[in-house]
């Protein structure tokens, strides 16, 4: 019997959002004193999707990898009373529940890595927060995108709704993901609860339209890196274009034979873009920090 | 101009194995495939395909719920390695290249057995 324990701590952490407290699942790795490098689940889904990259030596010797579960998803808890209303997640919430999170990890200027909404969300922060972050890597990131299916589907009693969310993004995945990686991406969205993918796509799709904050965005204050693979139609490489031509000195890399959920599933194909992407942005905080300090 | 022959091609939704039909167990619908002029509907018994008409040739098509795109989309979904866009039943509808009317109950309520029977013709 072999045996392999990862390299990975998990905590829950207690916070206030808006006014309540919520129970917050966290899980990091890699160099302690190391670059922090937070990253931002897709919607609908949870930390997991970032198993390959808090496994990934190479990373770790250099980085301080943490991620956390958004309220509602994985093992983060609803806020009591969550009975009472439907989740909808919105920009000014998203941003301030980040915030929030890197205020209580103490995270110096972290690297802020977010996966779709995660990679509209880092938009924002690179508008918003610039001081408080240290750059961003967008994955899938785009301005807006219109409803183009009947998203009613994914939270009603008479549809399954693990099957109905994991159906719809089903398609969002390389042709050629590893078999073992597709379908635990898709897992993660089967165990989803009750219309929180919904509710996450109320950011995506309706309040959360970026694209009137990207001329707030200035790289030498708060660097870019947007990586996205070809078989996103959600978030395409067009989508993914308009936003780099809208923020000046942004970086863009179009990623082969990878989809929506690149860090979850093909995390081999993702790293050989994802390492040179994180050694730049490593690169350019140092920058930021030193001209901080002059 | 594509030369596709809708007919043809939709006779391999007839191969679904014992899984995907089990996985559409609660399915039974008519479903329309329309590509550009030629109409296809497919009856879905319990998972099984047990009928494909031309619904050209009916005097009053029937169906429960209807996919309608060009020609050439379904050519180019319908290619063994289908490229970015061309590659899923939602890439096309983000493209707005096909349109999904109808009861689509029984479609939203089962995707994995659709997306899987409709890609069938890929290996023909």
């Amino acid at each position: 019997m072999s045996i392999r324990i990862e390299p990975v701590t998990a905590r829950y952490l207690h916070v206030d959002l808006d006014g309540r407290d919520h129970r917050m699942f966290v899980e990091e790795a890699g160099n302690p004193g190391g670059v922090p490098v937070l990253c931002l689940h897709t919607a609908g889904a949870d930390t997991r999707q970032f198993r390959g990259l808090i496994n990934d030596d190479e990373v770790l010797r250099t980085c301080r990898v943490i991620a956390f579960d958004l309220p509602y998803h994985g093992k983060s808890s609803p806020p009591a009373g969550w009975q009472e209303g439907a989740y909808r997640l919105t920009a000014a919430g998203y941003a301030s529940t980040v915030m929030a999170m890197i205020g209580a990890l103490e995270l110096h200027r972290p690297i802020v890595m977010g996966c779709s909404i995660g990679g509209r969300l880092v938009l924002y922060l690179a508008a918003d927060h610039a001081d408080r972050i240290g750059g961003v890597i967008g994955l899938q990131s785009g301005g807006h995108v219109d409803p183009y299916y009947d998203t009613d589907y994914l939270n009603r009693p008479d549809v399954h709704g693990g099957l109905a969310c994991a159906g719809v993004v089903s398609g969002l995945i390389g042709p050629d993901s590893p078999d073992q990686d597709r379908w635990e991406t898709l897992w993660h969205y089967m165990q989803g609860g009750p219309g929180v993918f919904k509710g996450d796509l109320h950011f995506y799709k309706v309040d959360g339209d970026v694209r009137d904050r990207l001329a707030a965005v200035d790289t030498s204050r708060c660097p870019v890196f947007l990586l996205t693979g070809e078989y996103d139609y959600s978030c395409s490489p067009d989508d993914t274009r308009q936003v780099a031509d809208a923020i000046p000195g942004s970086s863009m890399t179009i990623m082969t034979g990878l989809g929506h959920f690149p860090m979850s599933e093909d995390y081999a194909s993702f790293r050989e873009y994802l390492r040179p992407t994180l050694t730049a942005a490593v690169k350019a905080r140092e920058q930021l920090l030193e001209e901080a300090r002059r | 101009m594509s030369e596709l022959d809708l007919i043809e091609r939709v006779n391999a939704l007839r191969k679904a194995d014992d899984r995907l039909v089990a996985q559409g167990r609660l399915v039974r619908a008519k479903m329309l495939i329309e590509a550009g002029d030629q109409a296809a509907v497919v009856t879905i018994v319990d998972g099984t395909v047990t009928a494909i008409a031309n619904a050209n040739e009916l005097v009053m098509p029937a169906w429960t719920f209807a996919l309608r795109a060009s020609e050439e989309e379904w050519a180019q979904f319908w290619e063994p390695a289908p490229r970015p866009g061309h590659h899923d039943l939602f890439a096309l509808l983000r493209r707005k290249q096909l349109r999904i009317e109808g009861d689509i109950h029984p479609f939203m309520s089962n995707l994995f057995y659709f997306k899987a029977l409709l890609a069938l013709p890929r290996v023909v």
